[in-house]
């Protein structure tokens, strides 16, 4: 029952900042939209006892990402005058037709498809030593070349971003303030 | 779960809040008092014994004042900041376990807003919210001060939350050295526990000195504790890190636009922050509640007290190791704050963990490839 109430609230939520997201004219509120629609999230996660993805969502998308999208969108200003001509022929009725296909495509595919809503058990299987034991073991016992390889694979890119930032222009290129 | 349940947790949480409140009422006073001492003033001496009252008056001072709006606020955010700013605060000192359990109507009842087993990631996802309240008053006063406030606000706090997540993670990796412990823990509550009695059995003839030393974390990361506190101060914008408020430069920083009860959460958030920091650094580095309880020698309702008298003590000892860092020290320039905190607090709190880590695998593992 509490479940109940609290996803429908959060759900609410969410939606409610993923459309904010889209339609605000603001870039910072978009910013707030996406941050209340990851908090709710967030607590989506932990109704389904799944703390630590919880926490992970609020550290990194939310305190870390949207931070640094906040922190843009200030220093390039917020006041200058966005350039709202559309690039793409057709882009408005391209984006309803899609969408509406992929809504009737969805709303095919769960009435019709060969799917059955599993309600969750009564009973959660809580995990004895919590969330972030077991994930921890898993990661670093049975994924532990995945872990490795990702960890590979951001220590590349951020060397790349430090190449980049440092490489100089000539000074023939005008450049960008 | 039946309603003794629910009133013990609401009971739990209600407590939490109303410490946190009168706690901060008299930490403001205290600062006052200590630097004033420092600068050879008197304080505030007024409003009840040596002025004790000061801070109450000057809290309903704010809450009768006139609340102005200036006219190029952005309305939603100029409204929302302060509760940004005064939520994740209260919700941060949730996390310190203030003394063991106590047995209620028959119930294992935690002294502690609440026993997360992610305690100390919820501590960072909340100080990453707070961030928000900061940048979101700059930017939604619309004017200048505020704006650069926020925006420096930003910068400190990403930079800083690196240094002292990694000093944390070097904490939790060594709490699995703790006898019997399979793995490091995030829980607060854990940590505490497993900082309880002394160092002992690892050199022989020293160990009647060792035993004397009680388990605190302080002792073997000590790199990490000078790491968490200078992050710590960083974080919730004190001297000689508040460039974001820096008076001289920015008016008021962040809530120069502010007036009233909405300045007044602000204050309240920076103040309880503080000793949430504080409190932390305490739980995870000096052992947190535990202490001589003399269970036995003492009348038993003195012995239930000890602990959260232990923590306190410990925790106000940083308390005023932070304002002593105020009077004493100038602000920081800009550049400086960031080369600290990138050039100096990250490289450092990494290499310390890396030594660390390569410590405790050598510890519980022994030398890789070899026998």
């Amino acid at each position: 029952m509490v479940e109940l109430v609290i996803f429908i609230l959060m759900g609410a939520g969410t939606l409610a900042g993923a459309v904010t997201v889209v339609l605000a004219r603001n870039p910072v509120r978009s910013a707030l939209g996406l941050l209340g629609a990851l908090v709710s999230l967030a607590v989506i996660y932990v109704v389904n006892l799944a703390h630590l993805v919880a926490a992970v969502q609020v550290v990194v998308y939310a305190g870390a990402v949207l931070t640094l999208f906040l922190f843009v969108i200030m220093f390039i200003g917020v006041d200058r005058s966005e350039d709202t001509s559309e690039t793409i022929p057709f882009q408005r009725k391209l984006v309803a037709g899609l969408a509406t296909a992929v809504a009737l495509g969805a709303a095919t595919l769960v009435s019709r498809g060969r799917f059955s809503w599993t309600p969750a058990s009564g009973e959660v299987a809580e995990i004895p030593n919590g969330t972030v034991q077991a994930l921890g073991g898993e990661l670093f016992t049975t994924w532990v070349l995945g872990v490795e390889v990702t960890a590979l694979l951001l220590t590349i890119a951020a060397v790349g971003a430090i190449a980049l930032a440092f490489h100089r222009r000539s000074p023939e290129t005008p450049t960008e303030d | 779960m039946d309603w003794v349940d629910l009133l013990l947790v609401a009971a739990r949480v209600v407590g939490v809040f109303g410490l946190l409140v009168v706690l901060t009422i008299v930490n403001i006073w205290l600062e006052r008092k200590v630097v004033a001492d420092m600068q050879n003033r008197v304080g505030p001496a007024r409003a009840g014994p040596w002025g004790i009252l000061q801070t109450l008056a000057d809290g309903l001072k704010l809450f009768f004042k006139e609340q102005v709006t200036p006219r190029k606020v952005d309305l939603g955010a100029y409204l929302l900041a302060p509760f940004l700013a005064v939520v994740p605060a209260f919700l941060i000192f949730m996390m310190v376990p203030l003394g063991p359990g106590l047995e209620i109507a028959g119930r294992q009842v935690p002294l502690q807003g609440a026993d997360l087993n992610i305690g100390i990631l919820f501590i960072l996802a909340m100080s990453s919210m707070a961030v928000y309240a900061v940048v979101l008053a700059g930017w939604s006063s619309g004017s200048k001060y505020p704006l650069l406030g926020g925006v420096r606000a930003t910068a400190q706090a990403i930079s800083y939350e690196a240094a002292m997540g990694l000093a944390m993670v070097a904490v939790v990796m060594f709490s699995a050295t703790a006898p019997g412990a399979e793995s490091g823990t995030l829980s607060l509550a854990e940590i505490v526990e497993r900082q309880s009695g002394t160092w002992s059995g690892t050199v022989a003839f020293l160990d009647p000195v060792v035993s004397l030393i009680p388990r605190w974390y302080v002792f073997p990361q000590v790199v990490a504790f000078v790491i968490f506190f200078l992050a710590a101060v960083a974080e919730t914008n004190r001297a000689p890190f508040d460039l974001v408020e820096a008076e001289q430069e920015l008016v008021g920083g962040f809530h120069t636009e502010y007036s009233g009860i909405r300045f007044a959460m602000f204050f309240l958030a920076e103040y309880i922050n503080i000793l949430s920091m504080c409190a932390i650094a305490a739980t995870l580095f000096f052992g947190g509640w535990n202490g001589p309880t003399w269970e036995g020698v003492v009348p038993a309702w003195v012995s239930a007290i000890l602990p959260v008298v232990w923590l306190m003590l410990k925790s106000y000892v940083l308390v005023v190791a932070f304002f002593w860092i105020r009077a004493t020290l100038p602000r920081l320039r800009y550049d400086q704050l960031m080369t600290l905190g990138w050039k100096r607090l990250i490289p450092a709190s990494m290499l310390w963990l890396v030594i660390s880590t390569v410590v405790i695998g050598f510890r519980q593992f022994g030398l890789p490839f070899i026998g």
